[in-house]
Formats: C-alpha cells, structure tokens, sequence
C-alpha cells in the first residue's frame, strides 16, 4: 500500500500530493521532489532512444520499495484531465481522485 | 577523538602484500647498500610484484611465536579477532628474511667469511623459531660472475656454503654490484615472491590444519578467525578469489554466532569489517553488483542489531560508518575507471550515512540526562591502552557469556560512553557527508537530491548555531524551490531560515521571510500567517518581535538581547527591498493604458496592488520611478488619511496616474519599476523591477489565459477585476503627434531612361494653427540597392538636364509656413540611369505649437507619401553594316566604300521627338562629303522605328591589328515639352580584310533594248607585287558585246588598269551582265568568285522607246 501518492504537471510542480497523514509528510515531499531527477532523465532518454512510446511507467525512481498501482491511478487522472471545467495546470481538486487515492493509500486508524 | 572509535583500521583497509624483512644491509654508512636499498624501494610501480620490504637489523627480535596448541579441548576463545593480528603479519612476521652478505667467491678469506656467513644465519633462525619464514642469503660481490657451469670454483664455493648455512640452493642468491644493478634487483624479487608465496601457502595450511580439532559448541569464535585469516593470507598470497570465498565463508559464519547484548558490538564490527573486504575485492575484481548485493545484504542482516538501547547512537554510528565506507570504496572503484548511474551512485550511500549520523544525534538528545560526572576510575581504560579483541567493551574484555559479569561495572561504563558521546561533533560530521553527497549527486545530474541535501546542510548548520551558513544554504536553494513551484517544500525552509534570521536579529532578512511567508505561496495556516504578520509589524515600528516557536530558548534569551541592542540604534533603518524574485504577500502589477501614447496625449498609468495576509495593511507612499525620472513626480500618492492607503486582503486596488510626456522624449520608451514605502520607525521599500509581478506570477497569468482562452467571453461577466487576468504593461512608446496635412503626389509612369522625369507634390495645412517650417525631403528612399544611389538623381530644376553630381535624395528643402487651408505646389524632377523598379520616398515634416492639459508643447510632425516609379528604355537602336549592294557584311574590306544602317524603334509609351542625330567616327571616314542627320525632327510614335544610312570607307590601317571601333551614334531627342537629352550608342566594332586586286565597274543605272551601253571596268592592284591577270568574258544570250574577249594584262602595283566594254542589251527587264572571269596566277587565293562580289551582278535594261514617247518616258 501506498504512504504518498502525487501527480506531478509537467512543468514539474506538484498538481496533487497527499501521504499518510501519520507519516512525515515533508520527508514525502522532498522524496518526490528528488524523485523527479530521475523522471526528467528518464523522460529525456525516451525521446532519444525512440522506445517503447506506449509505456507509461517509468519504473522505479528512487533506491526504495516501490509500491505498483501505477495503472489505476493514471486512469483517474485521466478521468480528471478529461472533465471539461478543470483548467490543465491548475492543482487537482476532485472528490473522485481523492477516493481512488484513499483507496491506495496504508489504511490507518 | 570519539568519533574514531568508528574508523576502520588502516591494516583493513590497506591492500595486504607480502613481507620481506631485508638484514645485512648498512643503508646508513654503507652507499652500495644504500643503492640496493634504494633499488628496491624507488619505483614500486603495478608492474613490479606486490612485496612490502623492510630493513631490519641482522639480530632483530621478531614477534615470538606461542607455543602450539596441542589440543583445543580445553580452550575457550575469549574474542573474534585480535587487534594487533592483522598489523602482525603486515608488519612484523615476515613471510622471508633475507641475509645480505659481501662474499666474492675468490675472497681470500673464504674460510671465515663462510663461517660468519653461516653464524649470521643461525641468529636469524633462531629469532624466528617456531616460524614457517624462510631465510635466503644474497651475496653482494664486486665481480661479474661468468656464466653458470663456467666457473668451478663458484659452484663448489657455493655448494659448500649452502652446507654450511643448511640452505637449499634455490635460497642462495648472488647479488653483482655492477651496472645493471637494477635489473638484478628486479630478478631478485621475483625470487622472493616465490618465496613469499610459499610461505602463506603453508601458512593457510597450517590455519586449515586446526579446523578438525575445533567443536561446535565451545569454538564458533574460532571458525570466524580461522576463516578470516585464511582469507587474509590468501590475500597475502595475491589470492584474491580464494580470499573473496574464504571471506565470504566468514561472513556467513559471524552472522551464526549466538548474539546477545554483550558481544553484539564485537559481531557487528567483524561483520562490518568482513563486509568491507568482500565489497572491498568485488570492486576489485570488476563486479560492482556483487559489491551492491553483498552490502546490501550486511545492511539488512545488521540493521536490527541495535544491541543495548542506552547504546543505540552507537548502533546509529556504526550503521553511518557502514555506509560512508561503502561510499569511499564505490568512489574509488569509480576513480579507477567504474561507470556509475544516476539512481546507484555513492551520493546514496553519503546520504544515507548522514542521516544515520542525525538519528545517532537524535538518539543522543533522547537520552534522559542525568547530571553526574564521568566516572573514576576510568571504565573505558585498558592496561594497554588498547583492546585486545576487535569489538569488545574495555571494562569486560574477553568476556563472552550472556550476562555481564558485574552490572555496576556495566553501568559505569554505559555511562561513560554516553558522557563521551556527547563530545562528539554531530553537525560536523553530518554536514561533511552531506557535502561529500552533494558532490556526487551534482556529478549524476541529480540537481534536486542537491537541493534536498543542501537544505538538510542548512538545517544541520542551523542546530549548529552557525545561522549565517545556514541562511546561505538556504537561500541558495529556496530559488529552485520557488522556480519549481513547490510550495509546501518553500514554506518549509523559509520557516527555518525565519528562525535563523530571527536569532540573528537580521532584521532585513528578518522582512523577506516574514513577506513570503505571508504570501500566497506560503502553505502556513491563517492563525501562523496572524503571528508572522504581528511580528512584521512590530520590526517595522521598530520593535522587538515575538520569538519563533521551536527555537532553542537558551538562543531565544540571546536573540532577544540582539534585538534590543539593533532596535536601540538608529539609523540604517531605511531598506529597499528588491521583490521580484520572491513572492512576496503585497503583490504589484502595473501598466500603461497603451503600449504607445501620441504626444500631444497624456500618458495614463494604473498601478494594481493586492494584499495576500490575513489582516489589512497600511502604506505610506506609492511611487512608481520610470526611466526618464522627470515624470516621477507625477506618480506619486502619500497617504493623508489612514484609510486611503490601506489593501483589503483578496481586494484588488487600483491607482491611476497621468501625466503629459516631453517633446524630446518621442521614440523614446518609458519603462515602469514599482516602489511601495511603509515608514513607520522603520521604513520598507518593497520594489519591483519592471512593471511588477513576482516570482510567481507568470505562471498564474499562463493559467489564467488558458482558462479564459476556454471559457472565452465567460470571463467578462465576472463583476470583480480578474487579478490573474492583468496583463502588465511595463513600457510605452511616446510617438510623434498624428499631421494633420495631406501630401499628394501626380505623375505619369513610367519614367524613361534618362528622362527629367516630374514629379509633382501638393500639401495641403488642414491645421488649425501655422505650420511651421515646413520642409520637403525627397529622393530615393533610403535602403534600397545600394547601386540606385548611384544611378538616380533628383533636382528641383528641370529646365535643363541635371548631371550626375545631383544627389539622389534632396534633404531639407526649406518649403517656407503653411496657414490653415493653405496648398503649396512643387515639382520634383528624378533622373534615372539605368532602369527597373524604384522607390522614391517625399516627407514632409513641420512643427506646430499645441497645448496639452493646458501646458504649451511644441509638436514636430510628418507625413511620408512614397511611390514606386518603374524606369524604361525610351528607345532600342540596332545598327548593322552592309555592302554597296546592301548585301550584309561580316567583314569590311579595306578602302572600299560600305553601308551604316541604323534603325530607332520606340518603345516609349508617348511620341518622341528625334532632334537630330549624327556619327562620332573614329577610323572611318564617310564616304559622302557631309554628313546631314537624316532624322532631324522626326516624331516617332510607340512602335515605330526610324532609319538611317551612311556611307563610309575604311583607310588603309597602319596597324596589323583587324578589328577596329567605329564610333559613336549619337540621338538627340525629347519627350513632350521636356529639356533635349542626348544619348549615346555605341556602334559595333568591325573586322576589316585587304583585298590584293579591287575591281568595280562605271556603268549607267540602266540600259536600253539595241542602245550601246558603255561599261567600264577598273583593277587596281592593292599589292606591291606586279600581278599578272586573266580575264575573260563569258558570252550571254541577253547581251552582245565589244571589247576583249580575253586578255592577259600585268598592272604595276599601286597603280589601275581600265577595260572598256560596250554592252549590247538584246532583251528588256533585269538581265544578267556578261559574266567576267578574272584570275590571278600569282594570287591564287584570290579568284573570280571572291571579285565578283564588288561587281554589280544585274542591270535593268528598259525596252526600246519610240521616239515620241520621250515625254512619258521621262514621266516614268
């Protein structure tokens, strides 16, 4: 189970963010700040190498356990990007999203 | 130093190579000992074979060996590892000894030197009793030994002395002191590695030999130290994938050791040092993920055995040391040539040390702290100052059952490390990984792991209490952080760089975190938001502000009294702050109405301003500085009532200012920074460079355009201003004041080649006032083809043709005042040389007095008309040459007359007037005595063509050259009521060709039917020769004849002969005359073919008249 679930724009800050609220929250964040040298190389790679377009998950980010659930996730956020009164950019506020994401999270208390 | 309880020994991390004790040699007194000496040591490159040498005298006491067990049945080890073992058999016990001896085998004294040879011998086995070690014996001679086998006595010398020492053969060694002492030397310690080798074979043996005494039970140390020090004798031996299993077979063997609180330090130290080797050898041997793997593994396997809580920094220091090591060797294996990625670089591995370091400081402060002194005795001395076991408490040494033998004695010593441990410089050696981490992550593109990093340098600075390293860290990084957008992560460390500032009492720092905290940025509550903007207040009414919560209250007090101490002076209490590039909770945007205002216009700015705090604030002064600094003035607002200057958190206000701009400022720009002051004790300038907007506000006003570029004509209904949705406008162009004159231009393209073409300009004032000194600018627009300018000229006087001094525009031309209504005419005359499109550019520009908001002001106006006028050839001339016959000629015959034929076909759209026309020869000379242009005042309409013929001869040519110029054709000619304009062509040049015999007839222009019709045929000889001619004359039906048939004649050179003929036309109509056959026998180039060409060819013979038809004769 997830501890910290973010979407990142691709300007690199964060649209959405939210760890076990009993965890250390900051320390998430500064681990998917720093998680997102990794993306960037990855990303950067992609586009030389001319690879496998399609797949999305980049794979692990960061020398921690990594928590797969990838897919789901990407088909709520798709879900929120197609809602036509949501400005792409702007930070994600959806009731929806928050229970996918509720879902994912370690179940506490 | 506490924290070097922690090293790894320098003997683990060495590489171990074998040990080779050299005696005999006087490297003091002796220089050809000296020279050996040095030959062995200098130059110990990867190629020569890994021996550490040592001097040592010839009675050095090596380590005694203990007597050997016989049986392990009794024996209970009292550790793992001893400390001194390893440094043992670096160091000390040598795997050879080696004697050094000067003996030549002829040496007189033969006899007792081989005595003292062998007595020497006998010192150092006896020191070495007990011992596998070998001895060898080197003789060091002067002479050059000769080859084996050759020298008898040698090998007898030898056998004996080998006797004599009790030394195998292979162990005696001869050492020439000669020139190539080099190269015997290497020679020499090859020998000796094979020696070495040997030894730490039987020394593995002999460690493998023990192994069937031990039992399971009582002796599980010893299959770790036995297992351990086969590995490092394998190593010793160069061994390294023996020794990487070996070390491997201990590794697993320490972790089946029976733990317990006692001896949990002793197997985490071995285990640590196991480990060590085994990456140690992997990154050796190329296999970087076996490395990985393995360490991985210890993390794991260790990670748990924490041992005795009130220890735990211990474990925390250890697990630090663990890693940092790991990152040593990982760099290093690097260094040698290892490629390292982004996400398995050592940064990781520094980092991880470092935040082990943090939880052995955390674990440290949980400690309850109880005030007693460190204990006496001293529970951590040891008799020899040392330990004796790797890993064991200093108050219970060799101890190895599960409870201490003495708890009081265990308390004290607890407590002595922890009062120790508190000496320890935390913050130092964290931030000394930190940095070393941050140094790799820099080198594998990792910029935000750098940022992480550096922040947790800053906080560790912080509770190091060195703020202003801290806030340096900080600020460095909190930029990358706004620029990223992460504001959870910005508030965080502006919070603790708040608290730095604070305890420093660096009051303008103090401001710049207060404003970005009170930002919209700033993901603090409202009621945190509440007390940072009281604290705001009160440093601004130049008050002490409240502490920061979580701050280190011994730090607070000093703070406080900081504080006092910068309130109390005065002065320096004006600040500037340059916003920009924060995001600061005042947010600015400004703009002109227009991004360009007339000058005769005012110039109307608004500034927008909008609180982002929870409580309303109070400004003093708005100024806005703009780049010419005379209009500042005009845009200020101080506050005279509190309440109209005060922002309503989430209201927009806006200010409008107006002023009128100066004449000399036209084309200039205007550019806008934005100054907010608040005085009160203490006076703060908030700025903004350009027209405002802040760190974040780019991006807000991107979404904003996104959202409204969607949403369309949504957003005007909104009834409040859209703060997102200003645009700034930081800059205005003032632009001249709008003419109010019109400017025509009339003219009838196109223009001709060379014409005054005219071109004419009316203005017309529709001005209220007098427009004054109106001036005409006109010509070739600038920025055309440069060759233009060459090409073009234009005059204001087209009485006459202009020349090619008149420029191709005309400056400034002084036009006089305009009054209201009034027109003015002028003409313009363009000259073009050559043709094609041109763009010919007529400004017009005057000045006229205006008044603006009631202030007088000058205004310069213009008004710029341009027109494209294309350029064409008025008219084409060809010109050709033809022969008296008007037979067309390529080349002309030396003194004979020719034809000049030249046409003028118009291409002009309107009539030309050809005023006259007439020949500029050069060799030629005309033929006719007077040369009267045939043209003169000719009109040619478009399309036709005009021509005209000369006659001409070309003189004898002094010169061999045959091609001559002509001349020159020249037309006068105007369009219309224009000036005369003369162009000139350039005739043709010719090929010209002597004849030797010219031939021409007189002959009348026609004959008569039976009438006698004379002719005369002329041959002049052109030649210097006399030629001899034939000439015959053929017979014709149409004609009878008199005269000679055939002749032979000579001619004289110069000179001419004449034959007569008396023609007797029989037909009427153009007949053929009787064909004349000429040939020259000393010319045969020259035939009747190429003659008859001069002769006419034909005659027109009339038919026989009556006699009284004279008259209508004459008629026809």
């Amino acid at each position: 189970m997830a501890v910290c679930i973010a979407v990142i724009a691709k300007e690199n800050y964060p649209l959405y963010i939210r760890s076990v609220p009993t965890q250390n929250e900051l320390k998430f964040h500064y681990t998917v700040h720093t998680s997102l040298d990794v993306v960037e190389e990855k990303i950067s790679a992609v586009g030389k190498s001319l690879g496998d377009q399609r797949e999305l998950y980049l794979g692990l980010l960061y020398p921690t356990e990594d928590y797969k659930m990838f897919r789901k996730l990407h088909n709520s956020f798709t879900d929120v990007m197609c809602n036509p009164f949501h400005n792409p950019g702007d930070t994600i506020q959806s009731k929806a999203f928050d229970g996918i994401v509720s879902g994912m999270m370690v179940q506490t208390g | 130093m506490a924290g070097s309880q922690w090293e790894l020994p320098p003997e683990l991390c060495c590489r171990p190579m074998a040990f080779v004790a050299l005696t005999g040699l006087d490297v003091v007194y002796n220089a050809v000992h000296r020279a050996i000496w040095d030959a062995f040591c200098a130059n110990r490159r990867a190629d020569r074979v890994p021996i550490s040498f040592k001097v040592l005298p010839g009675d050095h006491e090596y380590p005694k060996c203990r007597t050997k067990r016989t049986s392990y049945e009794w024996y209970i080890p009292k550790g793992i590892l001893k400390t001194g073992w390893m440094n043992k058999h670096l160091n000390l016990v040598p795997a050879l000894v080696v004697l050094f001896y000067e003996l030549d085998w002829d040496d007189p004294q033969w006899k007792e030197k081989q005595s003292e040879c062998a007595t020497k011998v006998e010192i150092v086995r006896t020191s070495l009793q007990g011992r596998n070690t070998k001895v060898a014996v080197v003789l060091i001679q002067k002479k050059t030994p000769l080859p084996p086998g050759e020298d008898l006595v040698a090998s007898e010398r030898a056998s004996s002395l080998c006797n004599a020492c009790d030394l195998s053969g292979k162990s005696l060694f001869v050492l020439p002191h000669t020139d190539h002492l080099v190269g015997y030397i290497i020679r020499l310690e090859n020998a000796f590695y094979e020696h070495a080798q040997t030894y730490y074979y039987t020394e593995i043996r002999r460690v493998k030999s023990h192994k069937e005494f031990l039992n399971k039970t009582t002796h599980q140390l010893l299959f770790v130290r036995h297992q351990f020090k086969i590995a490092f004798f394998s190593e010793l031996k160069q061994d390294t994938q023996n020794a990487l299993k070996y070390y491997r077979t201990a590794y697993s063997l320490v972790h089946e050791l029976r733990a317990h609180e006692t001896n949990m330090l002793e197997i985490k130290t071995m285990a640590g040092f196991i480990n060590y080797k085994i990456c140690r050898l992997c990154f050796q041997h190329n296999t970087p993920l076996d490395a990985i793997a393995q360490f991985r593994k210890h993390i794991d396997l260790c990670k748990k055995k924490i041992g005795s809580a009130e220890l735990a920094f211990e474990h925390a220091a250890w697990m630090s040391k663990q890693f940092q090591s790991f990152g040593e060797l990982f760099d290093e294996a690097i260094k040698l040539g290892l490629t390292a990625i982004q996400t398995q670089n050592p940064g990781f591995y520094y980092q991880q040390a470092a935040c082990y370091s943090q939880e052995r400081k955390q674990l440290l402060l949980q400690l309850p702290w109880y005030d007693s002194s460190y204990p006496s005795p001293d529970p951590l001395d040891t008799q020899s100052g040392g330990l004796d076991f790797y890993g064991q408490r200093p108050w219970r040494q060799g101890h190895q059952s599960i409870d201490p033998p003495d708890a009081e004695k265990e308390k004290t010593g607890i407590l002595a490390l922890q009062i120790k441990e508190r000496d320890v410089p935390h913050s130092e050696l964290i931030i000394a990984l930190l940095s070393n981490a941050v140094a790799q992550f820099k080198k594998y593109k990792c910029p935000r792991m750098k940022s992480h990093l550096m922040v947790q340098m800053g906080e560790e600075y912080y509770h190091a209490k060195d703020y202003t390293k801290a806030l340096k860290l900080l600020d460095y990084v909190m930029c990358d952080y706004r620029t990223e957008r992460w504001w959870g992560l910005l508030t965080a460390i502006l919070t603790t760089a708040l608290r730095c500032a604070y305890l420093m009492a660096s009051v303008k720092d103090y401001i710049i975190y207060c404003m970005e905290l009170l930002g919209r940025a700033s993901t603090l509550k409202e009621e945190q938001k509440g007390r940072i903007e009281k604290n705001l207040l009160k440093v601004l009414m130049n008050e002490v502000p409240d502490a920061e919560p979580e701050c280190d209250p011994s730090s607070v007090s000093a703070a406080r009294s900081l504080w006092n101490d910068r309130v109390a002076l005065s002065g320096s209490n004006e600040f500037t702050i340059e916003v920009q590039d924060y995001i600061p909770f005042i947010q600015c945007k400004a703009k002109f109405f227009s991004p360009s205002f007339h000058v005769d216009q005012p110039i109307q700015l608004q500034v927008f301003l909008r609180a982002d705090c929870p409580h309303p604030v109070t400004l003093n002064k708005l100024a806005v500085s703009l780049s010419n600094q005379e209009y500042n003035q005009w845009c200020v607002v101080e506050s005279s009532g509190q309440e109209s200057m005060s922002l309503i958190p989430g209201k927009t206000k806006c200010y409008n200012f107006s002023f009128v701009a100066k004449t000399e400022d036209v084309g200039k720009k205007i550019e806008v920074s934005v100054m907010l002051g608040s005085d009160r004790g203490r006076c703060v300038f908030l700025s903004w460079r350009g027209a405002g907007g802040d760190a974040a506000s780019n991006h807000e006003a991107l979404q904003a355009s996104r959202s409204s570029r969607r949403w369309g004509r949504g957003m005007e209904t909104r009834p409040e201003l859209d703060w997102d949705n200003l645009i700034m406008q930081h800059s205005t162009m003032i632009i001249s004041r709008v003419p109010k004159i019109s400017v025509q231009l009339s003219h009838q393209p196109p223009a001709l080649n060379n014409e005054m073409y005219c071109i004419s300009l009316t203005v017309q004032s529709q001005e209220e006032g007098v427009a004054k000194e109106v001036k005409l600018t006109a010509g070739l627009k600038p920025g055309q083809d440069a060759n233009l300018g060459q090409t073009t000229h234009v005059t204001l006087d087209g009485s006459k043709v202009c020349d090619d001094t008149a420029p191709a525009l005309l400056p400034d031309v002084p036009l006089g005042d305009l009054k209201p209504g009034e027109k003015l005419e002028r003409c313009v005359y363009v000259r073009c040389v050559s043709t094609g499109p041109r763009v010919f550019l007529f400004h017009v520009a005057y000045s006229i007095d205006t008044t603006v908001e009631g202030r007088q002001i000058v205004c310069k106006c213009h008004k710029d008309e341009t027109a494209t006028i294309e350029t064409v050839v008025p008219f084409e001339v060809s010109v050709k040459f033809v022969s008296t016959k008007f037979e067309p000629l390529d080349r002309v015959a030396v003194d004979i007359p020719f034809l000049l034929m030249t046409d003028i076909l118009s291409s002009s759209p309107w009539p030309l007037v050809l005023a006259s026309s007439s020949l500029q020869l050069l060799t030629m000379t005309s033929n006719t005595p007077q040369l009267q242009s045939q043209l003169q005042e000719v009109v040619l309409q478009t399309g036709e063509c005009a021509s005209e013929c000369f006659c001409l001869r070309c003189p004898p040519l002094t010169s061999s050259n045959n091609t001559v110029a002509t001349g020159q054709y020249l037309i006068s000619w105007r369009s219309a009521d224009s000036p005369l304009i003369q162009t000139t062509v350039t005739l043709p040049h010719v090929i010209l060709e002597s004849v030797p015999l010219y031939i021409h007839a007189d002959l009348p222009s026609f004959g008569r039917v039976r009438e006698s019709l004379p002719v005369r045929y002329h041959i002049e000889n052109r030649t210097a020769l006399v030629q001899e001619v034939e000439m015959a004359v053929e017979p014709s039906d149409a004609f009878m004849f008199s005269g000679l048939k055939q002749v032979r004649l000579r001619i004289l050179p110069g000179s001419e002969q004449q034959m007569l003929y008396n023609y007797y036309p029989l037909m009427a109509g153009y007949q053929t005359l009787p064909q004349l056959n000429i040939s020259l026998p000393r010319c045969p180039t020259t035939n009747t073919h190429t003659l008859r060409r001069f002769l006419p060819q034909r005659i027109f013979v009339k038919p026989q008249g009556r006699q009284l038809d004279d008259a209508s004769i004459a008629a026809a």
